[in-house]
């Protein structure tokens, strides 16, 4: 079944069949991309807009290199020092863009929805890189792929997820795309940071490490969103990386091969000890970035394929 | 001038009943109801073909945007909407900007709509001086100004000393106060209900529960003073036992709830459709439902349009960002008739609910299909099937979650003290 998407805003349209043509082509890619020329040409002719209305290093650099690797013009907007300070609307930032005939577009928003929202008004293909609380899809695929590549399958895996679920988009794509797959999602934290009706989602909710990370084949740990909260969300950060942190300690009650991810930027000793982020053996936290290039480069190649195919609008 | 409007199904929400009959309308007041049959009486004949003859829509919480925003509605788009849809009382709110807080502002607004509106127009004040919370407004000029009712809308007085004083003093007086109940710590930033689909879309969440605690707040407070208090929305269904139990202990204390919250659902919101926000945020199926049963059985006294006009600009943003309410006065009736299509409501108990109970409540003898009744009638085809086009209506700003929907029923004329201020044009 091919991949018939014109964006990429979320996990949740996506199908099985969806995920695993990104994750297969993605395996093209790692190989490309370890390769001295790095070189492929699905994108080329094309514009690949970046616009970030967040801050963003990594996330940026990654789709930066994916376009580049595959021959777009990349272009980057730092939405925070643009017009937007200026008074205007998404809407018109959108309109304006669309004037420049852009092909690809990247969006990471503060503002859950923003990225949907966008998709509606340009006429280009739309990757959501995170918005709000609601969905950050390249990065459930680019730990899809993880998995797959060190477990040998994507299914029928205990995954347990830990931390700051509330205000993690990352949480979210994770818990979709992990339930799509068949697989047993857990998710472990404390009360505060639980978004509501989560039960509903097909998961089970511990509230100590111990018992969440019993025999899990994968442990991925999430950011504690300092900048989201206004306060009271956790006692302090001594108290939840006593009780929720990642140490060697907790980590011994999964299996012995379990592997441990990390969507980055970390804390070190608030929700991961640096010696287990370090930790060849287990941590996979190096593998998920080098797999976030390959993830974004499948997924554009095949909205451009899309993009391609679709009847074009008769210029004068 | 006379009128007998002649072969309608009268509804009267009073008795309970719907049945053939005819009006004589004269002088602005029902002057004579006669059952069965086609009298003739000698005067100008309407026949209403056997549709539907019913007491217009009085309806608490309008807002239109004078002063301040006359380009998301005025008095005349606003009063030419409500004739459109039945409504022939808006009772209007005071969250305008400024907020109507004073007697001076109330007496111009009074003017310009009176001029400008074909329907009744009967205008709220703040509560509080700039709906802040801090200060009760001059309660005794807004009366004498001709305000019915005293409220800070969406904004909850959050210190009970000063709704306290408020409250006692507007008892003094004999004033209606309508209340906003909403925790205000656990609502605030709220854009969604809490829950699976809140989560799902990653959106800020208020807990049904927070309407419960506003509540309760504010019957020990109408307990403390013995104010006449009135509900604006109640949405949830863990709301209702804290209102029956008010009630039962004698409390002066009424409810309303608005149409959106009767007729859609949280996931109506489906993707970030702004057209669907509104204040308090749409609630589970189960709530809906239990807020109908709550307005069958009379626990729930009004249902109102919370018309409020939004233009596109404050709608076309980000979900948490975009402005909060829908416009309501031309979709009221067709939504509400949903409720009689689907069988949770008779005609009768609709109008108990739309027009009887909100005018018994504000002290106005209109509402009721009986003789001396001021003759603010509607007569509209409860069945007639249609699709909402949001660019037909007559509201400046068009934000209606029923766009492209099918609705039945739509209102064939309405008249205001016996004047008719709508006839639908034929199709």
């Amino acid at each position: 079944m091919a991949f018939s998407h014109s964006h990429l805003l979320g996990i949740e349209p996506l199908s099985p069949d969806d995920i695993n043509a990104i994750l297969d082509l993605a395996e093209q890619y790692v190989k490309l991309n370890r390769r001295e020329v790095k070189h492929g040409d699905a994108l080329a002719g094309l514009t690949q807009i970046n616009m970030f209305f967040e801050n963003s290093t990594r996330t940026q650099a990654s789709f930066e290199i994916a376009g580049k690797r595959l021959g777009a013009d990349v272009m980057n907007m730092a939405m925070q020092a643009s017009s937007i300070k200026k008074g205007e609307t998404l809407i018109d930032t959108a309109m304006t863009l669309n004037a420049m005939h852009p092909d690809l577009l990247v969006v990471r928003h503060p503002q859950s929805g923003a990225v949907n929202l966008l998709a509606q008004k340009v006429k280009c293909a739309v990757l959501n890189a995170g918005d709000g609380r609601h969905e950050h899809p390249t990065q459930a695929l680019l730990d899809a792929l993880t998995i797959r590549r060190a477990k040998g399958r994507l299914h029928r895996l205990n995954i347990a997820i830990c931390g700051d679920i509330a205000h993690s988009r990352v949480a979210r794509s994770n818990i979709l795309l992990l339930g799509k797959m068949e697989n047993r999602v857990r998710l472990v934290g404390p009360s505060t940071l639980m978004p509501s009706g989560i039960k509903e989602f097909g998961v089970e909710v511990y509230e100590s490490m111990h018992e969440g990370l019993k025999d899990v084949d994968v442990v991925m740990m999430l950011r504690l969103q300092r900048e989201r909260m206004d306060g009271g969300f956790i006692p302090s950060e001594r108290e939840y990386y006593h009780r929720f942190g990642l140490d060697a300690e907790k980590l011994s009650h999964a299996k012995p091969d379990a592997i441990v991810m990390h969507p980055g930027p970390m804390n070190r000793g608030v929700e991961i000890d640096g010696e287990i982020a370090d930790d060849i053996n287990r941590s996979v936290i190096q593998d998920q970035v080098e797999m976030g290039v390959a993830v974004r480069m499948a997924a554009m190649d095949l909205l451009a394929r899309n993009l391609r195919a679709r009847p074009k609008e008769v210029q004068a | 001038m006379s009128i007998f409007l002649t072969n309608a199904r009268l509804i009267d929400p009073e008795q309970g009943t719907e049945e053939i009959g005819a009006v004589l309308v004269d002088d602005g007041v029902i002057k004579e109801l006669v059952y069965g049959g086609n009298p003739d009486l000698g005067v100008k004949t309407v026949d209403c073909g056997g549709k539907c003859l019913a007491p217009g829509i009085v309806d608490i919480g309008v807002k239109v945007c004078e002063p301040g925003e006359r380009h998301k509605e005025s008095y005349r788009s606003a009063g030419t909407a409500a004739a459109a849809g039945g409504v022939t009382t808006m009772v209007t709110r005071p969250d305008t900007l400024p907020a109507t807080d004073n007697p001076e502002a109330l007496e111009f607004l009074e003017r310009r709509a009176n001029a400008a509106a074909p329907v009744n127009v009967l205008p709220m004040a703040a509560l509080t001086k700039g709906r802040e919370g801090r200060e009760m407004t001059e309660i005794g000029f807004l009366m004498d100004a001709g305000a019915v009712a005293f409220t800070d809308c969406d904004h909850v007085v959050r210190d009970a000393k000063v709704l306290g004083r408020a409250l006692s003093y507007a008892r003094s007086l004999g004033a209606l106060v309508i209340g906003h109940v909403q925790e205000p710590g656990l609502s605030a930033g709220a854009a969604a209900t809490s829950g699976k689909f809140a989560s799902l879309r990653g959106l800020p969440g208020v807990s049904p529960i927070a309407e419960r605690m506003g509540l309760e707040r504010d019957i020990a407070m109408i307990a403390m003073t013995g104010a006449r208090y009135h509900v604006d929305q109640i949405t949830t269904a863990q709301a209702l036992p804290a209102l029956r139990q008010a009630k039962e202990e004698g409390l002066d204390i009424t409810a309303g709830t608005s149409i959106h919250h009767l007729t859609l659902n949280e996931f109506d919101v489906a993707d970030y459709r702004t057209f669907f926000k509104v204040k308090p945020p749409l609630r589970s199926e189960e709530d809906r439902m239990a807020i109908v049963e709550a307005l069958r059985e009379g626990l729930i006294d009004t249902l109102s349009s919370m018309h409020t006009p939004q233009d596109e600009e404050s709608k076309r943003l980000p979900f948490e960002e975009a402005a909060s309410g829908a416009v309501g006065l031309e979709t009221l009736l067709p939504a509400a008739l949903r409720l009689v299509h689907s069988g949770d409501l008779d005609l009768p108990t609709l109008f108990r609910v739309l027009s009887l109970n909100p005018a018994k409540r504000l002290g106005l003898s209109c509402g009721r299909m009986a003789k001396g009744a001021p003759a603010d009638l509607i007569l509209f085809d409860p069945d007639v099937p249609f699709v909402l086009d949001r660019w037909a209506l007559r509201s400046k700003s068009k934000n209606t979650p029923f766009d492209g929907q099918r609705m039945q029923g739509k209102v064939l004329a309405t008249y205001v003290a016996g004047r008719t201020v709508y006839e639908m044009q034929d199709a």
